[in-house]
């Protein structure tokens, strides 16, 4: 293991943490394997995919857009059973890996919707971004706004992953930190606030100000601590999922109901191709990367193993990427690779697939937090400190879009659905057979995939057919109390 | 009602299983793994049952509550025939899969048995057609009410959670027989779990006479266990051995490295 670790050090370096699996046992094996493709993260993820592949952003090992094409061929082949082999243990390791956070969000999600009603209440607003309303007179006109409406938010996602990878391009890093560390300071504060305060409402819990003020401050001070320099591993995990699990829920709330399912799935075909055309923009992002030989932004990218190792705080590139080339020492940077891209994460958007761009986007409304913003924040020194003392546990990656439109799905479904509970498992289960699925198809291709279309698609699928077909079955067959 | 049924009723129908998954199935990912896809599989043949079912219906006559509780038995028949064509289809495929990781591994032992996969994709169905059956009941018990209030039955939740745990359990003894008849190409073997599950559901539609229908569905399950027990090398030297800490193999694969 050692070794694979260190390969996939090495590996790790350049690509995108596929998840390659093969741990390779050279050490010095040239990332060109790793080149597995982010969404790989699951299965080679072990090796390869340590920290920064790891799934990241979504699908694979996220080596964060790291496109295996600068690494030299290595001799594979040899290894590449051995590869296998490994990637089956450490693939199924890291499959786990990404089931548990998206589950815990997921969990927090569909937890708050079902007790908090601010988030299922139709209080007449809407985000700037999705301007039509959907309470018309006619089920065509309300089609017809909400494919609009759905226009609006895509062209919004693609123009913001444009500016992000200009601002990349043109190497306005500083901006690109700015703009990510605003967006996180909204979340961390005030959409933490919201919550806070929705819920002292449902649960009829009296708090003074002074209280809540210092609870906050304290709250939102830790988490930007935590996510833009150091600080615990599980806190900042768990920050990251609270942070993903509170952009789901405003984008519930603030999503009309058709708007919110076309949206889900323009993004998933965005991401597929953003991530596999090759002119696509996150693809763009991560060859740039890979041209000046640093590694991309880490998004806010969740890393079940050290953080990113985002220790640029300061713009330079070197520091930027732990995963990118050149350090070994980052294998986590990774997952960010890609290009904070707005989606895919298989392309190492860090997570942040375009989508979550787009949500940023929407969230923080004013704020273009998008990919400029994500890649500040990921900049920010992650404080993580160097992944030397974190060869043998290569974690995987995926990037925060990810969490954030799977959580969103159920937790949509939780919220609108009438067959209640077995509409949300049954997207639950899809949701996860979809993302390992992802893994295991970057474990075999080797090369950067994007995370969400197959889940999102059985997400969806199972989410109309389960709400319309087994549903009605289900209820007669409890009725009667008939077993199946 | 309230808290007190709601987690009573939930321990008693997922008590085992989640038990199970605990101390056999949390520590190995590959398991994990299996398990969820087994869930996946069963509700991708539930939603081809419902599919049937809700054509049927709207092609039928809506008013006469005759025909429609004949569908509704038709629909049990055929989502059970479907659940079990559905385990055999995940059977072939995880053999497939396991040749396929064979022959690309050079180890010579797979990392994971098919007698285990036998197991975890058994309790996967058992898990996922537990909660659909019973989660939605779960969910009603937790708020105010009074059971039976217009003459049914008042043991409603009680039944259900005790009919599901059957239900979980039945499934995992079914996986393990089935695909040991698989295994073995004994297809009197399979055809027995067809014929026990349709027997157990068919034993369902007495329902408000919780006697008649859980009585034999406990006995089915009892004698499934024991079948299944034998099926996966159980017997009683080794059960002797077991309980009384004397099994050197267990004990050995147990032990942990410090």
């Amino acid at each position: 293991m050692e070794n694979n670790a260190e390969d996939v050090e090495n590996s790790m370096e350049q690509q995108q943490a596929n998840t390659a699996p093969e741990p390779g046992q050279q050490p010095q094996e040239p990332p060109a394997t790793r080149a597995r493709s982010r969404g790989g993260s699951g299965a080679g993820a072990a090796d390869g995919g340590g920290g920064d592949g790891g799934g990241g952003n979504g699908t694979g090992p996220e080596q964060n857009g790291q496109p295996p094409t600068a690494r030299p061929a290595r001799v594979v082949d040899a290894e590449e059973e051995e590869d296998e082999e490994m990637t089956l243990k450490y693939g199924a390791k890291h499959v786990i890996m990404l089931f548990v956070p998206v589950t815990l969000c997921m969990v927090v999600v569909v937890a708050t919707i079902k007790s908090v009603s601010f988030y299922t209440r139709n209080d007449g607003q809407r985000l700037i971004y999705t301007p039509f309303p959907e309470e018309t007179d006619t089920v065509a006109q309300r089609a017809v706004n909400s494919i609009l409406n759905a226009t609006i938010m895509i062209t919004v996602i693609i123009v913001m992953t444009l500016v992000l990878v200009l601002l990349y391009k043109y190497r306005c890093y500083k901006v690109i930190q700015g703009w990510l560390f605003l967006s996180s300071l909204l979340l961390l504060f005030f959409f933490s606030f919201i919550y806070l305060k929705e819920v002292f409402k449902t649960y009829n819990v009296a708090m003074d100000c002074i209280t809540l003020a210092i609870v906050v401050w304290n709250f939102g001070v830790v988490g930007m601590i935590c996510i833009h320099w150091k600080g615990p591993l599980r806190l900042q995990q768990a920050y990251l999922i609270m942070i993903s699990a509170l952009m789901a829920l405003v984008f519930i709330k603030y999503l009309p109901e058709w708007t919110a399912w076309l949206i889900l799935a323009v993004i998933s075909v965005y991401d597929l191709l953003a991530v596999l055309c090759p002119k696509g923009p996150l693809r763009i992002l991560v060859e740039t990367a890979q041209e000046r030989n640093e590694p991309i932004f880490p998004a806010l990218i969740y890393s079940s193993t050290m953080v990113w190792l985002v220790n640029m705080a300061d713009t330079d590139r070197p520091k930027r990427n732990s995963a990118e080339a050149g350090s070994v020492q980052q294998p986590t940077q990774e997952s960010a690779v890609e290009s904070p891209a707005p989606s895919s994460p298989s392309q190492d958007d860090g997570g942040f697939t375009s989508s979550w761009v787009s949500q940023q986007q929407h969230r923080l409304g004013p704020l273009q937090s998008t990919e400029e913003t994500r890649r500040e924040i990921q900049q920010m020194p992650s404080a993580r400190p160097p992944v030397e003392d974190d060869d043998e546990e290569r974690g995987v990656k995926l990037g925060l879009g990810d969490f954030i439109f799977y959580s969103m799905l159920v937790g949509k479904a939780s919220a609108t659905a009438s067959g209640d509970w077995n509409t949300t498992l049954a997207c639950f289960v899809a949701i996860l057979i979809g993302l390992c699925l992802t893994l295991l198809l970057l474990a075999i291709f080797r090369k950067a995939l994007p995370a969400l279309p197959i889940s999102i698609f059985f997400g969806l699928v199972f989410y109309f057919a389960t709400d319309n077909l087994v549903r009605p079955f289900m209820d007669q067959l409890a009725l009667h109390q008939f077993y199946i | 009602m309230t808290a007190a049924v709601f987690f009573g009723c939930t321990f008693i129908a997922f008590g085992p299983a989640i038990s199970l998954f605990l101390f056999t199935i949390a520590r190995e990912p590959l398991r994990v793994i299996f398990l969820i896809a087994g869930a996946f599989f069963w509700l991708v043949s539930l939603l081809l049952a419902s599919l049937v079912w809700f054509i049927s219906v709207q092609i039928s006559n809506k008013e006469s509550t005759s025909q429609q509780k004949g569908l509704l038995i038709f629909g049990v028949v055929l989502s059970v025939l479907l659940q079990e064509t559905f385990r055999f289809a995940y059977y072939k495929l995880l053999k497939k899969a396991n040749e396929g990781l064979l022959a690309l591994s050079q180890e010579e032992t797979m990392p994971i048995s098919i007698q285990q996969l036998a197991y975890v994709s058994g309790l996967g169905f058992g898990f996922m057609s537990g909660a659909f059956s019973v989660v939605n009941i779960l969910a009603d018990s937790v708020g105010p009410g009074t059971v039976g209030i217009h003459g049914d039955s008042q043991h409603y939740f009680l039944s259900s959670a005790f009919m599901t745990m059957a239900i979980i359990l039945l499934h995992m003894f079914w996986g393990v027989i089935f695909f040991d008849g698989c295994e073995k190409q004994r297809w009197f073997v399979v055809a027995a779990v067809v014929v026990s599950h349709l027997v157990v559901s068919c034993l369902t539609f007495q329902n408000p006479q919780y006697v008649s229908s859980l009585v034999p569905t406990y006995i089915i399950m009892l004698s499934m266990g024991i079948w299944a027990f034998y099926t996966a090398g159980g017997s009683l030297r080794n059960l002797k051995l077991c309980l009384t800490c004397k099994d050197k193999d267990f004990l050995l694969a147990n032990h942990r490295p410090r």
